[in-house]
C-alpha cells in the first residue's frame, strides 16, 4: 500500500491495524516460544547450573546434558580415575570432571529408534489405509455409508486411555504388550478415524469428471486414482499425516502402560533419567530437544502442502 | 453401417426415471446434437453410450458390437466434460497425452509427441504445451479439453455442453471450429447441449429430448419446420415461435382439432390490408432485424422484420400470416400434420373453439 492512499477498501486492513495484527502474533509467538527457548538453553547448561536459583539466563555452556543424556556413568575414586591417564576423548573429559567414568551407551538412542518406527510406521499405515477408505466412502455406494462413518468417528468420542485396560488384557493374551507392532497397530487404530474424516472431505472435493475422464481414456479405476486422485489429494495427505504423526509421536500413557523395555518409546524415557541427586535436568532437556526436531522438521517441509491444504477449494471452477 | 445404435435403452436413479425406452442410431460421421432442457436425460444419455452409467434395460451397441455390459475403457469412446476437464497437475502437453498414455493404448514416445503437436496446432494452442494446465484462460482450457478428445480416433466423441461456460464470443469462435474440425475429421459426434442455436448450426441431426424421451429426431430445417409437438416448436428458433389459440389472427383454413396456432415470428406479416387490427407495442433493432412486439387481439406476439423496417411503438397495423406457414397443435399439444385435411370438413371456421381465447391460453405467446 502507498503511503499517499487515503482510499479505505472494505476487504483490505489499514496498514496501522495490519501492524496491530502483526505486532499480536509475534508478542503471542514469543510468549509461546519461552518454554521451549528455555528446555533449548536448559540443554546446554551444566546440572547446578540448571537448578541455581535465582535462574540463570547467561550461563557457560556445556555439552554435559547430551553426554548424560547418551551414556551411563559410574563413579570412581579420583585415584583410579587418574590411573587411567589422559581422557581421550572430550566426552571422556566432561564426565571425569564430576569423578565419573563412562560404563555405556544409555537407552537413549534405542528408545529414540522405536519412537521413529512406532510413529511413522503407524502415520505411514493410518494414512494408507484412511485414503482408501475415505476414497470409497467418497465415491462408492456402501451399504450403510452414514452409519460406518459415524461408527469410525465415535472411535474418537472417549479418550483412548478408557479402553487401556481391555487393550492392556488383549494385547497381553495376543502376545502384542512391549511390541513394536502392537504399538503401531495400536496408534493407527487411534489415527484412522482422523484420517478418514480428513481424507473424505479433500477426496470429496475432487470431482469425479477427473476420474471418469480418465476411466474413458482407457484407464482402470485403480489407474485412475493413482493418476489423477492421489495427485489431486497430495496436500490433504500431507496435512493429515503430519496430525497423525504428532499423535503417535506424542503419546504417553498407552507406551508407559504397554510397554516395559523393548518397544519403549522416548516420551516416558526422558522424564525419568535420573542423575546425580535426582532428575538430570540438562540430560532430559536435551533429550526434549532432540524429540522435538522431527516433528519441527517435518512441519517445515511441509509446510506448503498444509497452507495450500487450507485454502483448498480456492480452484478455478 | 451405423457407428452407435441405442435400442430401448432405459435409465432409472432410484425413482426418477432419467431417460425411457430411448432409441437413436447415428451413421458413420455424423453429428448428432441431443437438445432438451435442464433434467430432460441428455447427460444421462451420453454417459450409457460411454459406460459411465449402466442402463437397466436395453441394448447399447458402438460399431455393431454389443457393450451394454463392459467398461468405459473397452468403448473405445472419448468424452468431452462440461467442465473440470483438465488435470490441474499436469502440463497442457500431459493433459493431451493422457489418452495415449492409457495402458493397452500406449503408443510409442515419439508417436505421442507427434500426435500431441498436430492437435495443438489444430486448435492453435501449440504455444501453451508447456504450460500448467491451471494457467489458461477458459477458452483455452475447453480448448484443450476438446484436443484431448481429438488426440484419439475412437468410434465416437461424447460431448457434454463443452461450450457452455465459457462467454458469448468465444462460443461462437469453438463452435465455428469445432464444425470445422468435425468435418475434416469425419468425426462422428454426438453432442448434448440446451442451446437452440448451437443444435441448428453444428447438427446433422438433432434429436430433442423431454423428461427422458426422445421427442423427434431429424435434420434442423425438419425439426424446426415440422416440430412434432408444441414442446418441440417452443424449444427452437429464436425468438420464440408464437403459440395463439385457434380461431384467432384470421387464420381460417385450419384443422377441425387443432386448439392452438403455432406462428414463427419471420411468419408475421405487417401492413397487411386484409389482416388483423395490431398496435406495435415495442421496437427492437437488432441490426439485420427487428424484433417487434405486437398487440393483437388481447395476445401479444412477436413479428421478426428486416433490418430498416419502417415500424413505430404505438402505430396501428394490420397483420397477416404468411399463407400456408401456420402450424396447428391439438389440445394434447401434438401436432396435426397437414392443415388442409381437416378444413374443409368444419362448419364455420369462426366456432373451432373460440373459448379458448382465454387469457391464460394468451399467455402462451409472451
Amino acid at each position: 500500500m502507498s503511503a499517499k492512499s487515503t482510499a479505505h477498501s472494505v476487504v483490505e486492513a489499514s496498514s496501522g491495524g495490519k501492524w496491530l495484527a502483526g505486532g499480536l502474533v509475534v508478542v503471542y509467538a514469543l510468549v509461546t516460544m519461552i518454554p521451549l527457548v528455555w528446555i533449548f538453553l536448559t540443554g546446554f547448561k551444566s546440572p547446578p547450573d540448571s537448578i541455581s536459583y535465582p535462574p540463570k539466563v547467561f550461563f557457560e555452556p556445556s555439552m554435559e546434558g547430551y553426554v548424560n543424556l547418551f551414556t551411563t556413568r559410574t563413579r570412581q575414586t579420583s585415584e583410579y580415575i587418574e590411573s587411567l591417564g589422559p581422557p581421550e576423548t572430550w566426552y571422556d573429559e566432561i564426565v571425569r570432571k564430576r569423578n565419573m567414568v563412562i560404563a555405556g551407551p544409555s537407552k537413549f538412542a534405542d528408545r529414540y529408534l522405536n519412537s521413529i518406527v512406532i510413529g511413522f510406521g503407524s502415520t505411514f499405515l493410518a494414512v494408507f489405509l484412511g485414503t482408501l477408505a475415505a476414497y470409497g466412502f467418497s465415491r462408492f455406494k456402501v451399504p450403510l455409508k452414514d452409519d460406518l462413518l459415524f461408527f469410525i468417528l465415535s472411535t474418537r468420542m472417549m479418550p483412548p486411555i478408557a479402553v487401556a485396560i481391555p487393550i492392556y488384557l488383549m494385547y497381553r493374551t495376543l502376545g502384542l504388550s512391549d511390541t513394536a507392532l502392537g504399538m503401531i497397530l495400536l496408534y493407527t487404530a487411534v489415527n484412522i478415524s482422523l484420517a478418514v474424516w480428513l481424507l473424505k472431505g479433500f477426496i470429496d472435493e475432487i470431482p469425479r469428471e477427473y476420474e471418469e475422464a480418465a476411466v474413458v481414456d482407457g484407464y482402470s479405476r485403480l489407474q485412475a486414482f493413482w493418476k489423477v486422485v492421489l495427485p489431486q489429494a497430495r496436500t490433504g495427505i500431507a496435512a493429515t499425516a503430519i496430525f497423525c504423526l504428532i499423535f503417535a509421536w506424542n503419546e504417553y500413557a498407552f507406551v508407559l502402560l504397554l510397554t516395559s523395555g523393548e518397544a519403549q518409546t522416548a516420551p516416558p524415557y526422558i522424564p525419568l533419567i535420573i542423575g546425580e541427586g535426582g532428575l538430570d535436568w540438562p540430560a532430559v532437556a536435551a533429550g526434549t530437544t532432540l524429540f522435538l526436531l522431527p516433528i519441527v522438521f517435518f512441519t517445515v517441509v511441509l509446510r506448503n502442502q498444509l497452507l495450500r491444504g487450507i485454502t483448498f477449494g480456492a480452484v478455478r471452477k | 453401417m451405423p457407428e452407435v445404435a441405442l435400442t430401448g435403452v432405459t435409465k432409472r436413479f432410484d425413482k426418477t426415471l432419467a431417460v425411457s425406452d430411448l432409441s437413436l442410431t447415428i451413421a458413420d460421421g455424423e453429428f448428432v446434437v441431443l437438445l432438451g432442457p435442464t433434467g430432460a436425460g441428455k447427460t444421462t444419455t451420453l454417459r450409457l453410450v460411454a459406460g459411465l452409467e449402466r442402463p437397466e434395460e436395453g441394448r447399447i451397441e458402438i460399431d455393431g458390437r454389443d457393450v451394454t455390459k463392459t467398461t468405459p475403457a473397452e468403448r473405445d469412446v472419448c468424452f468431452v466434460f462440461q467442465q473440470y476437464s483438465l488435470y490441474p497437475h499436469y502440463t497442457v502437453f500431459d493433459n493431451l497425452a493422457f489418452p495415449l498414455r492409457a495402458p493397452g493404448r500406449k503408443r510409442p514416445a515419439a508417436e505421442i509427441q507427434a500426435r500431441v503437436e498436430e492437435i495443438a496446432r489444430l486448435l492453435r494452442i501449440e504455444s501453451k504445451l508447456k504450460n500448467r494446465a491451471t494457467q489458461l484462460s477458459g477458452g483455452e482450457m475447453q480448448r484443450v479439453a476438446i484436443g484431448r478428445a481429438l488426440v484419439r480416433r475412437p468410434s465416437i466423441y461424447l460431448m457434454d455442453e463443452p461450450l457452455s461456460s465459457l462467454d458469448a464470443k468465444l462460443r461462437e469462435d469453438l463452435r465455428i471450429e469445432l464444425k470445422r474440425i468435425q468435418r475434416d475429421l469425419g468425426a462422428t459426434i454426438l453432442y448434448v447441449t440446451h442451446d437452440q442455436l448451437e443444435a441448428m448450426t453444428l447438427a446433422d441431426r438433432i434429436g430433442v429430448l423431454a423428461e427422458g424421451r426422445l421427442v423427434q429426431v431429424g435434420a434442423p430445417r425438419e425439426v424446426y419446420e415440422r416440430p412434432n409437438d408444441i414442446d418441440v416448436a417452443r424449444r427452437l428458433g429464436s425468438p420464440q415461435i408464437n403459440l395463439v389459440p385457434s380461431g384467432t389472427l384470421g387464420v381460417e383454413e385450419r384443422p377441425a382439432a387443432a386448439t392452438t396456432v403455432g406462428v414463427r415470428p419471420e411468419d408475421v406479416l405487417l401492413h397487411r390490408e386484409d389482416g388483423v387490427a395490431a398496435e406495435v407495442l415495442a421496437v427492437e433493432h437488432l441490426g439485420v432485424e427487428t424484433l417487434v412486439l405486437l398487440s393483437v387481439e388481447d395476445l401479444t406476439l412477436r413479428a421478426l422484420l428486416g433490418g430498416h423496417a419502417p415500424v413505430a411503438i404505438g402505430e396501428a397495423t394490420r397483420i397477416a400470416v404468411r399463407p400456408g406457414a401456420a402450424l396447428f397443435f391439438d389440445e394434447r399439444g401434438r401436432r396435426i400434420t397437414g392443415p388442409e385435411t381437416g378444413s374443409p370438413k368444419t362448419g364455420s371456421p369462426k366456432t373451432g373453439s373460440p373459448k379458448t381465447g382465454s387469457k391464460s391460453e394468451a399467455a402462451y405467446g409472451t
